[in-house]
């Protein structure tokens, strides 16, 4: 089993095909984006491929550290990085073919006039340990 | 086995370990691992006086790790702290618990997780999972806490009011693993209820008891967030809600008015109607001017500005709203929905979507996204 972080994009990821932004959507659309979502993980959790998910929030901070005293803040993604995070699901599947699967059904939700939002998620295998080695 | 009796008896036995001269955090310790054994062992052989078995078997955990930290210095120095024997006093400590787990000294967040387990009697580990942490991280925060708390004098009491916001703050974390932090809340203010004669006291508990009467009604489906004037009235328990007016005005007639039982006051006046159309909306302007006199809270301007709205037009409301930071959260919300009112839906339907974007939880921001759909799809048609 290899765990994978499945990102979802506020922006910085290719569009959509269906793209329009949920604000114009229909509440019924909504309702049935926000079910598949959640039968999406019920399945998920089903066949033991689920591990977690978070939706965060579009507002962030960059911080680092300056030396002695508060480290410098500025406010969230600099102008010319245009990525930022809206959510991720962490999943621990067979395969990268089941990690792909995973991800393109995460992709189908319904969106718009009920057609598949069909955005670009981004699938980013987790690091491990270092396996022991037999000399 | 009666877990609640267990969870009942901790402050208790935490109180006859104190005054026997151990120092909070290794009292603390030591009652832990005595209800962890009770946990275990009662089921099979449970015991004649619960409450001494308790103390008793919390002695000699304490006993024991005084032993060991003392054992250079030879173990009969740890026998002199063996207490006369006898049976244990039964002076209530639990309100100078509260009081302790409420001091200045500790973040609200410590002072929660302490309060959660030396008065509530619960383990780390649920209270981790309460709030969906490792167990070992939960672990740290309460000895952190601990660590914040020795040296600091113990023996006075600490602000009332400190005690009140951490319980509130206890019964606003919800739900979550199989703690039910809200009816913990509830249980721990009936306890510090019965112990003191602070009409405050009671006006929190009629606040708690008045928003969980009306608990199932605010999600829907997949935790959807109902709005007050959507919920399903039929599904608020009477019983709770009752019980949590007969409390307030006893305390109101007391004359000494505070912030939770003006709270509770406007709580009692939404449960009061039968439909959201019949809410009595004046007298909800009149407590919260009432609120803002004692709080002078800018969250209180906020939620003010919505009742005059509701009560006297959403012109009034815009011009409530006009004296209020538009920093604050949901303000922005707020605007949204009156603006709505007003007539104004284009510039309301952007600023849910605006709203909805600056919400701090899932519910909420679905909710607003929603909000903003709606108001969209009836512009289209």
């Amino acid at each position: 089993m290899a765990k994978y972080l499945l990102l979802k994009h506020y922006r910085g990821a290719p569009a959509s095909v269906n793209d329009v932004t949920m604000d114009q959507w229909t509440p019924a659309e909504l309702a049935a984006h926000v079910q598949y979502m959640e039968d999406f993980a019920a399945r998920l959790e089903g066949t033991g491929e689920y591990v977690d998910s978070q939706a965060l929030s579009p507002q962030g901070t960059f911080v680092r550290s300056d030396g002695a005293g508060r480290p410098p803040v500025t406010d969230g993604p600099f102008a010319e990085t245009k990525d930022l995070i809206a959510g991720w699901m962490v999943i621990d599947v067979e395969t990268y073919e089941r990690a792909l699967e995973v991800a393109a059904e995460l992709s189908e939700a319904p969106g718009a006039g009920g057609k598949p939002v069909r955005e670009w998620l981004e699938l980013r295998p987790f690091l491990t340990a270092t396996p022991t080695v037999t000399e | 086995m009666n877990e609640s009796l267990l969870r009942e008896l901790v402050p208790a036995v935490l109180g006859v370990l104190v005054r026997r001269g151990a120092d909070f955090a290794a009292a603390e310790d030591a009652v832990q691992e005595a209800v962890i054994r009770a946990l275990q062992s009662w089921p099979a052989d449970p015991p004649r006086d619960p409450k001494a078995w308790l103390v008793t078997t919390a002695w000699h955990k304490f006993l024991d790790a005084a032993r060991s930290e003392t054992s250079r210095h030879g173990r009969e120095l740890a026998v002199e702290f063996e207490p006369p024997t006898g049976p244990v006093p039964d002076t209530d400590d639990s309100l100078w618990l509260y009081f302790l787990c409420a001091h200045p000294a500790l973040s609200p967040g410590s002072a929660v997780a302490l309060t959660l387990r030396a008065v509530g009697g619960l383990t780390t580990r649920q209270i981790a999972t309460a709030y969906l942490v490792p167990e070992a991280t939960m672990a740290q925060r309460i000895s952190r806490a601990k660590r914040q708390l020795s040296g600091q004098p113990l023996d006075r009491p600490g602000d009332p009011a400190t005690v009140l916001r951490v319980l509130y703050l206890v019964f606003n974390e919800g739900y979550g693993g199989d703690v039910d932090l809200a009816a913990e809340a509830i249980r721990l203010t009936r306890q510090l209820a019965t112990a003191t004669d602070d009409p405050e006291v009671a006006g929190l508990l009629a606040l708690m008891l008045l928003h969980h009467a009306r608990r199932a009604s605010r999600t829907g489906p997949g935790g959807r967030l109902v709005p007050l004037a959507e919920q399903d009235r039929t599904r608020w328990d009477t019983d709770l809600i009752a019980e949590g007016v007969t409390i307030l005005q006893t305390a109101l007639a007391r004359d000494r008015l505070g912030e939770y039982q003006t709270q509770a006051a406007i709580a009692a006046l939404h449960a009061d109607a039968p439909t959201a159309a019949e809410t009595d909306w004046v007298q909800i302007v009149e407590w919260y001017d009432e609120l803002l006199h004692l709080t002078g809270s800018p969250v209180v301007r906020l939620n003010r500005a919505v009742a005059v709205g509701e009560a006297d037009g959403p012109q009034a409301g815009l011009a409530a709203l006009s004296s209020v930071d538009p920093g604050l959260p949901r303000y922005t919300a707020v605007r949204a929905h009156l603006l709505e009112r007003a007539g104004d839906l284009e510039v309301a339907a952007d600023l849910y979507a605006e709203a909805a974007h600056a919400a701090t939880s899932t519910p909420e921001r679905d909710h607003l996204t929603r909000e903003a759909a709606r108001i969209r799809q009836l512009l289209r048609s």
